[in-house]
């Protein structure tokens, strides 16, 4: 079986490689280009350890082809922080102990970011409905959705 | 323990007790952490496992002719790579588990036992061609009848799954073989005594199904070996030292000649304390002579790793009219999985340990089913149990008209008193929690039509364990603390407060990183609530030991005596003006001048560490039930639990959230779902129903404190307690919502709607 | 003298006795003499158990000492997860 040869924008970084038909764009980022940062905790869209954007959406990158990223737009966890500045949500989450093993950590920051992008004030049930796709079994969802209100406030300036 | 320690416990602290940020952090929020499966090795192979679509079934033979002579494919393992060993060894494991059992459960021996069970693993040079390779194996089985369900494997007809296996702790040892591998008898006092002292007796049956850890992390490992036989293993993991006694005994190694690694772990919670992967890993790498990768699915976290046992209970206590326990006696079967264990008793004993009642009488059954080897979900065989236990309390309080805390402090156990399995108590905070529980603000929200509160209890006595510990300090003032307990929640942090608070440093001077198994002495796993108590006393007598060591410095550049000196606010200094004229040295200064006197500062602990203090625990649900649809809201949640000192708030609270939220789960939803076929229907994340953040609101917590004499700062282990409460905490809310008594876990909307209407 | 109960849990593997009198100074003494003395009482320490001692639980230390008098009692090992 011949190999496909992808080429893709990733974290603002023209980026190429190749792979299988089969191969998920969760698989490519992870096998082919080193970035680790989005993990597959079922492969099958339901736990959302592996979101991305791609163009400017929230995905499931296990549910992605690898070779539908062609001419697109991905952005991972990696490229959440702006050079040695991290995303308000990141510092947030750190400060309030919003993760334990971590794991899922990832997700949650990038559909996180994308909420507060579209909302800079969802109530607390806008984020809890917004981040249902992101599971997490350490937390019991509690500091991070309070590290998402608090962050949403201090970007508001409230 | 260091025979020796000094124990007088601190009570003002200035680091122990803040919130600072954890050294990991900002790698786990930009991706940088690397997880088990985040490992690459220059030609790596991918490994996959055959798994058993049978229930039980006897190998005749495999043929992997096929899969070894596809291109691509550099290795092939089945039972015949693997040496046999004696039955009787077992692992310095947590759970002390039976080797045999473990190296069976990793590769089908004469039998499969379970549906996934493992039968054969390929590597090959990409995960496309092993897939090929694993359909090219031949296995012809001769199906068995099997049994998924624990009473029935109880039965004198049940599938018989060990022939080898007879009912340990009858009085005499059984000629036949039988699915029930051991019976406990728990008995004090007198409890026809006790029923005919009881103004009222309730009894009750009740029956919990397994739940998952449903850790996001699936098993995932990377094994390299050399061709004289040194092993690399990487792996998440909560014990890599266990992983290295484990897979060194399976494959037949020196402990010595396999050295693991520890990955960034993303969760465990139990499930990740024994071997699933790793040990074929090695087997494949050894083979193949090429690292081999493998990680499992989620489909294979679910059938093949280890889910937590399935229980039939039933419980009868008697009650004074005034809410006094004057009895109760109980029946217990649980069942392991595959392979022996041994829970129900100790769960058993938990259930009843948080009251004072002389008259107990429990029948204990561990059993063998076919179902994947069960593993230790937080706190193993306490919350089934303490459902139970809790339920009937709380069926007792409706028929007395008694508020449920009422009813717990008139019988809750406190210092001095004997607990149900021996020893008197020392200082606990069972009664410190109900009252902190009583005046929380939750307890007075009002309740609305088909909403209730429901309130239970929970205890566990938690260990120490060996533990190692080394901490460096560098010439240029900083300190290094060399951990071997791997950080599930947080503990870097605590060790490093530890640290800073012992040596008078500020927390940005101390580093910590967990090292691999040839770096440090043993460690047991992290689990058993273990590691703030036992890592944070190993990472205390290190400090100690560098204090003596600098303070030995200082007085010899001065030309005093060493007991001349005092060390004080991080610093060394002359203890009086007879001692001389010297100013004092800062730890620092100290640490600057190591080459000079002597050579590099450090300080080391190896222990075992004893005195872990019990958390008891109380939680409140709050919850609404839709009587059409049977789904239940959860209005509120409090979880308040003794943490003895907690060392970092942040961490404490998130561990009480984190066990409610499970329990909450499994009160709910989680249950494996076997057909008639005993192969296991939802293994996966849409059908095993694990809750979301919009199924549930803000868990509120408590943190009582009533500190441990057994360690230095009076810490408890506190990750095992959240999950044993919520289970009866959601069922006495749910029952009363409905007005039926519920005993079934989990209360699924279709059960709460047949309960409704049956 | 030491006066060693053994806990509810492992009361019924030791044939109903509760209390099983040794002359010991460690741990290790302690349950190298029962099993000399008690013979009924091998299945018990064979499986690894915990003892107690004034109402701290050691898990595995041989050489704990164990003062005269002391309230002792076998159980079993402690889990975890």
């Amino acid at each position: 079986m011949s190999r496909t040869h992808i080429t893709t924008t990733v974290n603002g970084d023209t980026v190429e490689f190749l792979c299988d038909p089969q191969e998920t764009l969760l698989d490519a980022l992870r096998d082919h280009l080193g970035l680790t940062g989005s993990k597959e905790g079922c492969a099958s869209g339901d736990c959302g350890a592996c979101s991305v954007m791609l163009d400017g959406r929230l995905v499931c990158s296990c549910l992605v082809l690898a070779a539908e990223s062609v001419g697109r737009k991905v952005e991972t966890i990696e490229g959440m922080a702006d050079g040695d500045d991290l995303h308000p949500l990141q510092q947030k989450f750190l400060e309030m102990g919003a993760l334990q093993c971590g794991i899922c950590t990832p997700g949650f920051l990038v559909a996180a970011k994308d909420l507060l992008e579209r909302n800079a004030d969802p109530s607390e049930t806008e984020i809890r409905y917004w981040l249902a796709g992101n599971l997490c079994r350490c937390t019991g969802y509690d500091k991070i959705i309070r590290a998402v209100m608090e962050t949403a406030a201090d970007m508001r300036g409230a | 323990m260091p025979l020796d320690m000094d124990l007088t416990p601190k009570t003002v602290f200035d680091t122990v007790g803040t919130r600072p940020v954890r050294p990991d952090g900002n790698d786990k929020v930009t991706g940088r952490a690397r997880y088990g499966a985040d490992m690459a090795m220059a030609g790596m192979l991918f490994g996959l496992v055959l798994r058993s679509p049978h229930a039980h079934a006897r190998i005749v033979s495999i043929d992997t002719s096929k899969a070894e002579a596809l291109e691509g494919v550099k290795a092939v393992v089945t039972r015949d790579d693997f040496p046999a060993l004696d039955g009787d060894e077992t692992a310095k494991a947590e759970a002390e588990e039976n080797l045999w059992d473990v190296a069976c459960n990793v590769m089908a021996r004469d039998k499969v036992l379970y549906d996934g069970h493992a039968v054969a693993s390929v590597a090959a040079t990409s995960m496309a061609i092993a897939k090929k390779a694993l359909k090219l194996i031949d296995v012809t089985y001769e199906v068995l009848p099997h049994v998924t369900d624990v009473d029935e494997a109880m039965r004198d007809d049940a599938p018989v799954l060990h022939d080898d296996l007879f009912t340990a702790g009858l009085d005499k040892t059984p000629e036949k073989a039988s699915n029930i591998c051991e019976y406990t008898k728990i008995t004090t006092g007198d409890v026809a005594k006790g029923f005919g002292d009881a103004d009222l007796i309730v009894e009750r049956a009740f029956v919990t199904e397994a739940a998952h850890q449903g850790y996001i992390e699936p098993h995932a490992c990377v094994a390299a070996i050399s061709r004289d036989g040194l092993a690399d293993l990487w792996v998440c993991t909560q014990g890599h030292y266990t992983v290295r006694t484990m897979c060194a005994a399976i494959l037949g190694m020196n402990q010595s000649d396999l050295r693991v690694t520890s990955s960034e772990i993303g969760g465990g919670f139990g499930g990740k304390t024994t071997v699933f992967l790793e040990p074929v890993c090695l087997a494949l790498a050894k083979k193949s002579h090429r690292p081999v990768k493998m990680t499992m699915s989620r489909d294979e976290v679910f059938r093949a790793s280890g889910p937590t046992f399935s229980t039939s209970m039933k419980i009868k206590m008697g009650v004074t009219n005034d809410g006094k326990i004057t009895a109760c006696e109980g029946r217990f079967s649980y069942q392991h999985g595959a392979f022996a264990g041994s829970s129900a008793g100790y769960g058993a004993t938990c259930s009843m340990a948080l009251y004072d009642c002389v008259n107990i009488d429990f029948d204990c059954y561990d059993v063998v089913v076919n179902r994947p080897k069960a593993a230790a979900y937080r706190a193993p065989g306490a919350p089934m149990s303490c459902y139970a236990v809790e339920s009937v309390l709380d069926e007792i309080a409706q028929k007395l008209d008694m508020d449920p805390i009422d009813l717990r402090m008139k019988n809750a156990v406190k210092e001095g008193m004997s607990s149900v399995y021996g020893p008197s108590f020392g200082p606990i905070g069972f009664v410190e929690c109900l009252e902190a529980t009583r005046d929380h603000p939750n307890m007075k929200a009002k309740l609305g039509p088909n909403q209730a509160r429901g309130i239970a209890a929970g205890f566990w006595p938690n260990y120490g364990g060996q533990t190692s510990v080394s901490v460096n300090v560098t010439d240029d003032g900083n300190v290094l603390v060399s951990l071997g307990t791997p950080d599930i929640g947080g503990s870097r942090a605590g060790m490093c407060m530890m640290a800073a608070e012992e040596l008078g440093i500020s927390y940005d001077r101390v580093q910590a990183i967990i090292a691999d198994t040839s770096s440090l002495g043993f460690n047991d796993t992290t689990g058993g609530s273990r590691v703030t108590h036992s890592a944070g006393m190993a990472t205390i007598e290190a400090s100690r030991k560098i204090i003596e060591i600098m303070k030995h410095r200082a007085a010899q550049v001065w030309g005093i005596e060493a007991d001349a000196v005092v060390w004080e606010d991080g610093q060394v200094r002359p203890s009086g003006p007879n001692a001389g004229d010297n100013k004092p040295m800062s730890f620092a200064d100290v640490a600057a001048i190591a080459g000079s006197t002597g050579g590099p500062i450090a300080g080391h602990s190896e222990i075992n560490a004893e005195g872990a203090g019990a958390s008891f625990g109380v939680h409140v649900a709050d919850v609404e039930v839709d009587p059409e649809t049977g789904q239940t809201t959860v209005l509120r949640y409090l979880a308040v639990q003794d943490a003895g000192k907690a060392i970092h708030p942040d961490y404490v609270e998130g561990q009480y959230q984190g066990g409610a939220v499970q329990g909450i789960g499994w009160a709910l939803n989680e249950e494996y779902i076997y057909n008639e076929d005993g192969k296991l229907q939802n293994p996966g994340f849409l059908d095993y129903r694990m809750p979301v953040a919009s199924d549930l609101p803000m868990i509120d917590t408590v943190i009582v404190e009533v500190p441990n004499p057994g360690h230095p700062y009076g810490v408890r282990g506190v990750g095992e307690t959240p999950i044993i409460p919520p289970l009866a905490a959601m069922g006495n809310a749910v029952s009363r919502a409905i007005d039926r008594r519920l005993s079934e876990i989990p209360m699924s909307p279709p059960r709460i709607v047949d309960a409704i209407d049956g | 003298m030491i006066e060693v109960q053994l806990g509810a849990t492992l009361r019924s593997m030791a044939g109903g006795r509760t209390s099983f009198p040794v002359e010991a100074t460690t741990i290790k003494q302690l349950l190298d003499r029962l099993g000399e003395t008690y013979p009924e009482l091998a299945p018990v320490l064979e499986r690894g158990i915990a003892v107690s001692i004034d109402g701290t639980i050691y898990r595995d230390s041989w050489l704990q000492r164990v003062p005269d008098g002391a309230e002792v009692f076998l159980m079993p090992r402690v889990a975890g997860g």
